[in-house]
């Protein structure tokens, strides 16, 4: 029950994500990576199993294997993956606002008469 | 020792050139040429040893079973004395050949460079390591070539070479790959004795023909010789020494390196020797019809290629014998007759022959020099060309193949020997001779005495080589031999052989050649040909046009600008390569009873799925109100980050609710500039976009469940059990990072610093209106409260940065965490704060620390290296201080320290780059 409630969640996540991402508008794209990151982020993490009130903090008499602790390895692989995914989130808005301004509107689908029809200014 | 620094010599000293300044010319020539003095002197060194037939041997393990190492037989010493010998010479040549435009430190830094890849590549003692120095020796010809930046064609030629080298050098990795694996090994010693195998094997054919395409490029034979033509656009020095002495020998170099391993076979004979045949043919016949010096010496370098090439395909082994003496003698005669090319260029400056005509009157020494240097490739007698030219018209009449092929072969020989005699008359005769000459803009005269030098040495061992072979070259190519073959066949260096067939089919070559020559002058006046009708840079112009036309159409064939078509397509293309290996083959083992067995999640586990799962939809729901869009993001984060904690994972939870908290800042700073609400979209595209969407979360889902619910082997035992002991911490993802995997640790946050940096680039004087702004909320006053409050956070907080850094390698904590609540309390204090501080530390420069973070985490990687551990070693101390009690050092902590700087920078750079925008006021808005 626990694995369907996380993978499920991990599918909502990568469903409302992507469908983000598919929007012709800046913004809603940099939400929708933000949210697909999450997904992707739970998935890795997912690889080292669900582990309740076990984290990987050896203690002393406990013998050191996967039965008693959390799986220490994909933990690192997601610690360093959200911080990576911030920078990447902080790049991706600065190209949109920079955008903004050179492209005088925040329409990334290429369309040139919506760009200028649809945002103020 | 003596073999590193054979090779790492040249490299230093190409740094110290490239340190010297430009004025400094003969400072820096004088390095050079020293350095190739000593190379040369340690190749006396070591010369009792390989002229015994010992080979040297020196490496250091590089990864895998592959070293970083070099061995030296006879064929490695004797290139080697070729490159060092011929680089001093060439280096002395350059100093007073280069006009005073031209940067001394770059040609010579270059020039060197190129030397220590040559001698990589001839005394790598695996086939690794050759290539890598095989691919340095194109880099290094491409900027030689290009030396003359100003020039188009310089630059034009330098790119047709590498193109061609570089394609070859990638054939030769394939192929370089294909036979390691075949042998089992890629060290030199190994495949050198597996022959047989290699031979036997089904791949042999396509090794064969990947690795001779890389030698084939690399030494100009037909059809990829075109490249060599257009090399000459390099100053003279650099045609001299590369492109006739050394790195066109490599092409050769790895022919008879590798013979014993992929010779002797049917396949081998028909596919090198006739390309070497077709090649020599070719190159002297289109070397009678060139109007430019160098041109006339490029073909016939490259027929002298195809020459060696031709004999190295025969299944005999004073074949062998035969190619190995030839490339010495062409190194020493063509190098001569480039310098001399360059003298004539120099002091007339014109290298067009239809303008060049009667120097004899001015230059009698240098066309005395010239004559003896293009009587030996033109084989005559007395001189060294005629010796290897002799043993190679042996070799043709010796052929064992068909009977047509033996009758055709030594008649094609004659020939292009002839046509040599004919090209080298023609650069004898239309220079020195025929006429007076034509539109020069200023009087020929002898060149200065050094220019001269190394000329004169070059002719003096050609007629030494020549008139006394056993005294001279006859060790030198004995020890040759020996390396090559692994032996040393019965072959005479005598000058006179008999009244023989070989000699005879020497003088046909040379009064036909002559007669010949006198002929065309007679009848077509060899300076009316402009242009030849092949051409192969018409051929690789029209290739590369191709490709360049195909690219373009194929971008012009993409669906448009739009990314979320580009977008659609990758999703759609990832959910298929995902779903088909899943429905062809079904999910594999059946679950674990383990996992099905699980205890019902507790009842904070169904709560947070609720909060996540709607948070998700309802900030979907709403996208079109962003702000509103935003905060239900935010609760989406702060839900994953409940996962985390419930899920065993206290590190992640504390990075990802940190991280959180600095995203929606930022977002929430560049929506200040953004439209606040998107578009009305029509129904059908998000209808399509939801099937799409919705078919990939399913699809996730079933995968997640899938892995959740099966047995799997983890290698995460190994650090459990490690980690105290040999990490020094207890928290296991935290000596993951700094420790185990320190090395990856190191590449992300350098990615981070990098992204940061690129942020800060982006936006640096950029400016924006105050019109611009889409809300303007900075005229709102902060509750007194949160103003109060922030003021004492940021010293509080750099406290708990403090405690959580220092625990970190036991408990949750660490460099990530650490800088991103520093981060964080500076970003809440520029926000929630009012007033402006004195010191705002939202507006420090950090760009600085980002390099200093990198600096201290690689030092400290470093400085097991320096204690003889490999990189990243980790150490640790627990020294037990006075109040404080014990204290868990471990080397990590200085790594860890460099990723906090890190992190805090590039978090800071990241948020405050687009918070920090100068705002122009403005009353016209632009628009």
């Amino acid at each position: 029950m626990t694995e369907w409630l996380f993978a499920s969640a991990i599918g909502v996540f990568t469903a409302c994500g992507l469908w983000l991402v598919l929007r012709a508008r800046t913004f809603d794209v940099v939400l929708g990576l933000a949210l697909f990151s999450y997904a992707v982020n739970l998935f890795i993490f997912a690889m080292g199993r669900l582990t309740f009130a076990a984290p990987a903090i050896v203690q002393p008499g406990t013998q050191a294997t996967l039965a008693n602790y959390a799986d220490p390895l994909p933990q690192a692989l997601v610690l360093t993956a959200i911080v990576i995914s911030f920078a990447m989130t902080a790049l991706v808005l600065t190209l949109a606002l920079k955008g903004r301004f050179v492209n005088r509107g925040d329409a990334c689908d290429g369309d040139e008469e919506k760009r200028f029809e649809d945002v103020p200014r | 020792m003596l073999l590193y620094c054979l090779v790492l010599l040249p490299y230093a000293a190409a740094v110290g050139c490239a340190l010297l300044p430009d004025t400094a010319r003969n400072a820096t020539a004088w390095l050079a040429g020293l350095t190739a003095l000593v190379a040369c002197a340690l190749l006396g060194v070591a010369a009792p040893a390989v002229f015994g037939g010992e080979i040297l041997r020196a490496s250091v393990p590089w990864f895998a079973d592959v070293s970083f190492g070099f061995r030296m037989d006879g064929l490695a010493w004797a290139f080697a004395l070729v490159i060092c010998g011929i680089g001093a010479l060439v280096v002395l040549y350059a100093r007073y050949y280069l006009s005073a435009e031209d940067p001394p430190a770059r040609f010579f830094a270059l020039l060197l460079a190129f030397m220590g890849a040559m001698l990589g590549v001839v005394l790598a003692d695996n086939l690794i390591l050759l290539v890598v120095f095989w691919e340095l020796t194109s880099l290094t010809s491409f900027l030689l070539i290009g030396f003359w930046t100003h020039r188009a064609d310089a630059r034009a030629g330098a790119r047709m070479a590498l193109t061609v080298t570089g394609m070859g050098g990638l054939c030769l990795l394939g192929g370089v790959i294909l036979l390691g694996r075949i042998v089992g090994s890629y060290s030199l010693d190994a495949v050198l004795a597996a022959g047989e195998v290699v031979r036997a094997d089904p791949l042999y054919p396509v090794v064969m023909v990947l690795i001779l395409m890389g030698a084939f490029t690399k030494s100009a034979q037909f059809p990829f010789h075109f490249w060599l033509p257009h090399a000459m656009a390099a100053p003279t020095p650099v045609s001299a020494y590369l492109h006739s002495a050394t790195m066109v020998k490599a092409g050769v170099f790895l022919l008879a390196r590798l013979y014993p391993t992929l010779g002797g076979s049917e396949l081998w004979f028909y596919l090198v020797s006739g390309t070497g045949l077709v090649t020599m043919t070719f190159g002297a016949a289109v070397a009678i019809f060139q109007q430019d010096l160098k041109g006339l010496l490029a073909y016939s370098t490259i027929s002298h290629l195809g020459l060696i090439t031709f004999l190295f395909g025969l299944d005999s082994r004073l074949a062998v014998v035969a190619g190995l003496f030839h490339i010495l003698n062409h190194a020493v005669f063509k190098a001569s007759l480039f310098m001399a090319a360059g003298i004539i260029d120099h002091e007339t400056g014109s290298r067009d022959m239809r303008q060049l005509n009667g120097l004899w009157q001015f230059m009698p020494i240098t066309g005395t020099l010239a004559m003896v240097a293009a009587g030996a490739m033109a084989g005559v007698p007395l001189l060294n060309g005629f010796l290897s030219k002799e043993m190679f018209f042996s070799e043709t009449l010796d052929l064992d193949a068909h009977r047509w092929i033996e009758m055709v072969v030594p008649v094609v020989a004659t020939v292009a020997a002839a046509m040599a005699v004919t090209y080298s008359v023609r650069f004898i005769h239309d220079v020195f001779w025929n006429g007076q000459p034509v539109g020069l803009d200023r009087t020929p005269h002898e060149p200065p005495r050094w220019l001269r030098v190394p000329v004169e040495i070059l002719v003096v061992l050609c007629l030494a080589v020549g008139i006394f072979p056993k005294w001279t070259i006859a060790p030198v190519l004995a020890a040759m031999v020996n390396g090559t073959l692994g032996m040393r066949p019965e072959y005479s260096l005598a000058l006179w052989h008999g009244f023989n067939t070989p000699f005879l089919m020497s003088l046909v070559a040379l009064g036909a050649g002559a007669a010949f020559y006198v002929g065309l002058q007679r009848y077509i006046n060899l300076h009316s040909v402009t242009r030849l009708p092949v051409s192969g840079k018409h051929a690789f112009d029209a290739v590369m046009g191709a490709l360049e036309t195909f690219a373009r159409k194929g971008v012009a064939a993409m669906p448009s600008t739009s990314l979320p078509r580009h977008l659609a397509w990758i999703v759609v293309t990832a959910f298929a390569a995902m779903a088909w290996p899943l429905w062809q083959f079904g999910f594999g083992d059946a679950p674990s009873a383990r996992f099905s067995a699980n205890a019902p999640p507790p009842m904070t586990g169904g709560l947070l799925w609720l909060l996540a799962v709607s948070a998700a939809l309802a900030a979907t729901y709403n996208y079109r109100r962003r702000m509103m869009a935003l905060v239900l993001l935010g609760a989406a984060g702060l839900a994953v980050s409940l996962t985390f904690v419930l899920l065993s994972a206290p590190d992640l939870a504390l990075t990802q609710l940190l991280v959180e908290v600095a995203t929606i800042a930022l977002m929430m700073i560049v929506l200040h500039y953004l439209p606040q609400a998107s578009p009305v979209e029509p129904g059908v595209r998000k209808w399509r976009d939801a099937a799409l969407a919705g078919a990939a979360g399913v699809g996730m889902t079933a995968v997640a469940h899938a892995v959740l619910t099966r047995p799997f082997a983890s290698i995460s035992p190994f650090y459990l059990a490690k980690a105290l002991p040999e990490g020094g911490g207890t928290n296991v993802v935290n000596v993951i990072l700094v420790d185990f995997r320190g090395f990856d640790t190191l590449g992300e946050v350098t990615v981070l610093g990098a992204s940061g940096l690129l942020v800060f680039a982006l936006l640096a004087g950029f400016e924006v209106h105050r019109d611009h702004r889409e809300v303007d909320m900075s005229g709102d006053w902060n509750p007194l409260i949160l103003r109060t409050v922030t003021r004492v956070v940021l010293p509080l907080a750099a406290l708990v940065a403090v405690f959580l850094f220092l625990r970190g390698h036991n408990l949750p904590g660490g460099g990530f965490i650490a800088g991103l609540v520093f981060a964080c309390a500076i970003l809440v204090l520029r926000i929630g704060g009012g007033g402006r501080p004195i010191l705002d530390p939202a507006r420090l420069p950090y760009q600085p620390w980002i390099a200093g973070g990198l600096l201290i985490a690689a030092l400290s990687g470093a400085g097991a290296m320096l204690l003889g551990y490999p990189f990243l070693t980790s150490a640790s101390l627990h020294p037990v201080l006075p109040v404080v009690g014990e204290v868990p050092i471990a080397s990590a902590a200085f790594f860890d320290l460099g990723v906090f700087l890190v992190v805090v920078a590039a978090t800071m750079l990241s948020t405050m780059s687009p918070g920090l925008l100068p705002e122009i006021v403005d009353p016209e808005p632009v628009s």
